[in-house]
């Protein structure tokens, strides 16, 4: 296993290299995790890209680099502290350095030499390979699919130049073949949700949710899907439910900012049950915050966002398997319950890339299309008093029935009453179907020493660092370590918790904020209490080592 | 006028409101044109004029205060077969909702919008709203409404629109036609209908508008912009009622690639192929 280090101003191409070295090394059927790391700019500042690499599955980025490359001297100044004895910085010769473990390269020189300046990324990744003892292999199908046809000759130029300046110097890993993907979390919720069948999604520009539209805008005349950018969030979710009232599996997406201009319409999924997916790629708030940076803060506001009851489901996205299945299964809950399912990724999940199994198409339920046979003609009720308070539901135009939709209490046709029985009945219906929904829950994953007695606990996308953090607890203290990673996390689930928390002689709840948002939720749930929290709330995604040594530093 | 097909159900508005009028000269319309009422989707936002959904055989789709537009104009976009039809009061289509009257100008998706514009605040007993004039008093703007109304047939000329028209509760048969034109016209279609509001607006009664309004005469040059933004500013003595605007411009329907094909989305078959192909893009 290997951590790279990638470093540059903002338009100076790291984003590019990074993605062709991470493919390059996928295609020798190495596991990769790549983090991006970024300023909210489009020139200049600090931006980098933690690559991480190896023969098992990886969970989560490491600070330890064995290597770093230097598109600018700053760089190097802020990170070679974190560079292993034996490890590399491979830099532009112009650069000034003592660094004995400096690889200068005459990058500029070379650029020009090949007639573009704009080369020395793949430059860069020439040396890089080398250095790994990766074997060349369709370097030119490769390239084409991050650069432009007139310039992937050249660059193959410079990236074999690169390739002959060094000699190998790493260990290459011996790798199993395995049918990975390689894909950001954006992407892959975007792609769980065509899976699912998609039709329709609609959202404004906010980072760090920006890439699914335009990832599903780029993918709209091939998947035959309605993409539109709103004018604004409330135009966002309120047109998504109105396509899905109209029959379409919708979507919408946005990060806490937006969510927040959602929330009356949330009520109104949830009011005239109308099945809806809500996703938000949490940044750190309060308000614009940290607009490129990670955290897990909304947790509290999204269960409860809107005013008055009603039925709602949370999914939190641990990893980039989760954002695929987890996402089409958030489809098929709404349109069952006839509820809006919000999920929750963060930052770090949706900007990231990792390898992972390639997903199983066949294991995706798709939302069944609405039944539009003909019912008798009047008699269809929208809002019809059943045992688990699921009425079927039609679409309009499709039948010789009237559907109707209101955000005012109704009555069973669906139209305004005020009426005390009628009220009761329809939120007892409402409220009644999470029954069933609870039935239904995935109860949170867990891993570790059977014979545990510290028991960590924490939620979406921390299940990566918490679950390197085990491993090596483990390995190092014998087995005393063992952790429940939320999934679904609202309602909550309490079966395993309530189990498991009966063994634990410590709780530690682990989570990216400040105030220990499911520690909360759990005490609120189920009475139970974590003794601590190991809470972060800096903007960067807490790794597994950082999580061991706060839990060494007497936790 | 009879309404055996667009049947109707007791209402909630008072005696003599304007509401009743544009409910009648719809059925009509509608019946005039017609249209399947199982293939017809009423919307609206909240407010009086927004229950009109809740009077009318039809299906129906009573959202949010404001946010009828971006409810009806994505449920047309979800199935281009039904007839949208947008009935909702001047506080929800231009104030609440303002910024989605602006942006679904633009859009230009195939849907009606008639606003009953009473200029005033109704279901929230009588409070000044865009459309309301100068000076008019209210429980809240006691010293007398000190912001200047908004002209929304000018603001939706300027804006782009393609169908902008004017008309008046009070003038049923003409109101009955530039229903029917705007219903049948390719693109986002915009009526300001002055509704008198018995209950809370002193000013602008039935009284006050048949003084003022006029129809547009018989050669009025619709396709003029610059005549019709002219006409459009006309509002105080004098209240030009008609199609003020009218543009052939090309639909969201037309614009959109996904959509020409003219199979609604809703009934489109799913592409598997397409997702096998983006798998395969991540390997
Ligand atoms: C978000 C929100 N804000 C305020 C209200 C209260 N409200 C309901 S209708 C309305 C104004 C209605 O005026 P208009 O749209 O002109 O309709 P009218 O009653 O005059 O027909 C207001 C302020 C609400 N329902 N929702
Ligand atoms: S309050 Fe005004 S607008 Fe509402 S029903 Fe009464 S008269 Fe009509
Ligand atoms: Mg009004």
């Amino acid at each position: 296993m290997y951590n790279l280090l990638i470093g540059g101003a903002a338009g100076q191409g790291i984003e590019t290299t990074a993605v062709i070295l991470q493919k390059f090394l996928k295609n020798q059927g190495y596991h990769v995790l790549a983090i991006r790391d970024f300023m909210s700019r489009v020139r200049g500042g600090h931006n980098f890209t933690f690559l991480r690499f190896g023969k098992e599955p990886l969970y989560s980025h490491s600070n330890q680099l064995d290597g770093i490359i230097a598109f600018n001297e700053e760089t190097i100044q802020l990170h070679n502290n974190e560079l292993s004895e034996q490890g590399f910085i491979l830099g532009d010769s112009q650069f000034v350095t003592a660094d004995s473990r400096t690889i200068a390269v005459e990058m500029a020189v070379i650029g020009k030499e090949l007639g573009n300046p704009r080369v020395t990324g793949s430059v860069a990744v020439g040396v890089v390979l080398k250095l790994f003892g990766i074997e060349l292999k369709d370097t030119h199908k490769v390239l084409k699919e991050f650069i432009k046809e007139q310039y992937i000759d050249i660059n193959e130029k410079a990236l074999l130049k690169g390739y002959e300046l060094v000699e190998s110097r790493f260990l290459k890993e011996k790798t199993e073949p395995w049918d990975s993907i390689m894909l950001t979390g954006n992407q892959a919720l975007s792609f769980g949700a065509l899976a699912a069948g998609l039709k329709f999604y609609s959202a404004y520009p906010m980072s760090p949710s920006t890439t699914i539209l335009e990832y599903l805008a780029g993918k709209s005349d091939e998947t035959g899907i309605v993409v539109e950018q709103a004018e604004d969030e409330i135009a966002a979710i309120n047109m998504a439910i109105g396509a899905s009232f109209a029959g379409v599996p919708s979507m919408t997406g946005t990060s806490g900012g937006g969510f927040s201009l959602m929330v009356e319409a949330l009520g109104l999924s949830g009011m005239a049950e109308i099945p809806l997916v809500v996703v938000d790629v949490q940044r750190p708030g309060p308000v614009t915050g940290l607009p490129t940076r990670t955290e897990q803060s909304d947790l509290k506001f999204v269960i409860s966002a809107s005013q008055g009851e009603f039925p709602r489901m949370v999914i939190a996205l641990r990893n980039h398997t989760d954002a695929f299945y987890q996402t089409a299964r958030a489809f098929a809950l709404a349109e069952k319950y006839q509820i809006p399912v919000i999920v929750l990724s963060d930052q770090y999940l949706g900007d990231s890339y990792a390898t992972v199994e390639a997903y199983d198409l066949a294991k995706v339920t798709r939302v069944d299309p609405l039944e539009t046979a003909d019912s008798k003609e009047g008699e269809y009720l929208r809002y019809r008093f059943t045992p688990d308070g699921i009425s079927p539901r039609l679409i309009p135009g499709k039948t010789r029935n009237y559907v109707s939709a209101d955000s005012d209490e109704h009555d069973e046709r669906g139209f305004i009453t005020e009426d005390a029985e009628i009220r009761n009945r329809m939120m007892d219906k409402r409220m009644g179907k999470l029954e069933q929904l609870k039935l239904e829950l995935v109860e949170p994953e867990f891993f570790g020493a059977a014979n545990f007695d510290t028991l960590l606990v924490g939620w979406g996308t921390t299940y990566g660092p918490i679950l390197e953090a085990v491993q090596i607890l483990n390995h190092e203290n014998g087995g005393k370590y063992a952790a429940l990673i939320f999934g679904d996390i609202f309602p909550l689930p309490q079966k395993l918790l309530r189990e498991k928390a009966l063994q634990a002689e410590k709780i530690i709840n682990i989570e990216q904020n400040a105030t220990g948002q499911l520690a909360d939720l759990i005490r609120e749930q189920t009475g139970i209490t974590c003794n601590v929290s190991i809470l972060k709330y800096d903007g960067r995604q807490i790794s597994g080592e950082e999580i061991v040594q706060k839990l060494k530093g007497g936790n | 006028m009879s309404h055996d097909t667009f049947s109707t159900y007791t209402t909630a508005w008072c005696p003599g409101c304007g509401n009743f009028n544009i409910l009648d000269c719809l059925k009509t319309a509608l019946e005039e044109l017609g249209k399947d009422p199982y293939e017809v989707l009423m919307v609206a936002g909240i407010g009086q004029a927004a229950k009109l959904p809740q009077y009318i055989s039809a299906n129906s789709f009573c959202g949010l205060h404001g946010r009828s537009l971006p409810a009806a104009v994505a449920a047309k976009i979800a199935n281009e077969k039904l007839t949208v039809i947008v009935d909702t009061g001047d506080g929800d289509s231009y104030g609440e909702g303002g910024n989605h009257f602006l942006h679904n100008i633009r859009r230009n998706v195939n849907i009606t919008h008639f606003v009953h514009d009473n200029q005033i605040y109704g279901l929230t007993k009588g409070q000044a709203s865009p459309t309301s004039m100068e000076g008019m008093v209210t429980e809240v703007q006691v010293n007398g409404n000190t912001t200047t109304p908004l002209n929304p047939v000018l603001v939706a000329i300027a804006a782009g629109g393609g169908f902008v028209a004017r008309a008046f509760s009070g003038r049923k048969e003409h109101l009955v036609s530039v229903m029917k034109q705007a219903i049948e016209y390719n693109g986002y279609a915009l009526i300001d209908i002055l509704q008198p509001c018995v209950s809370f607006n002193k000013i602008n009664t039935f009284a006050y508008y048949n003084k003022r309004v006029y129809e547009l005469a018989p050669d009025y040059d619709s396709s003029d912009k610059q005549t019709a933004l002219i006409t459009a500013m006309e509002f105080e003595e004098k209240i030009p009622i008609g199609v003020l605007y009218r543009e052939e411009r090309r639909s969201f329907h037309q614009k959109n690639p996904v959509l020409t094909s003219g199979i609604p989305l809703v009934d489109r078959a799913e592409h598997p192929d397409a997702l096998n192909k983006i798998l395969n893009e991540f390997r």
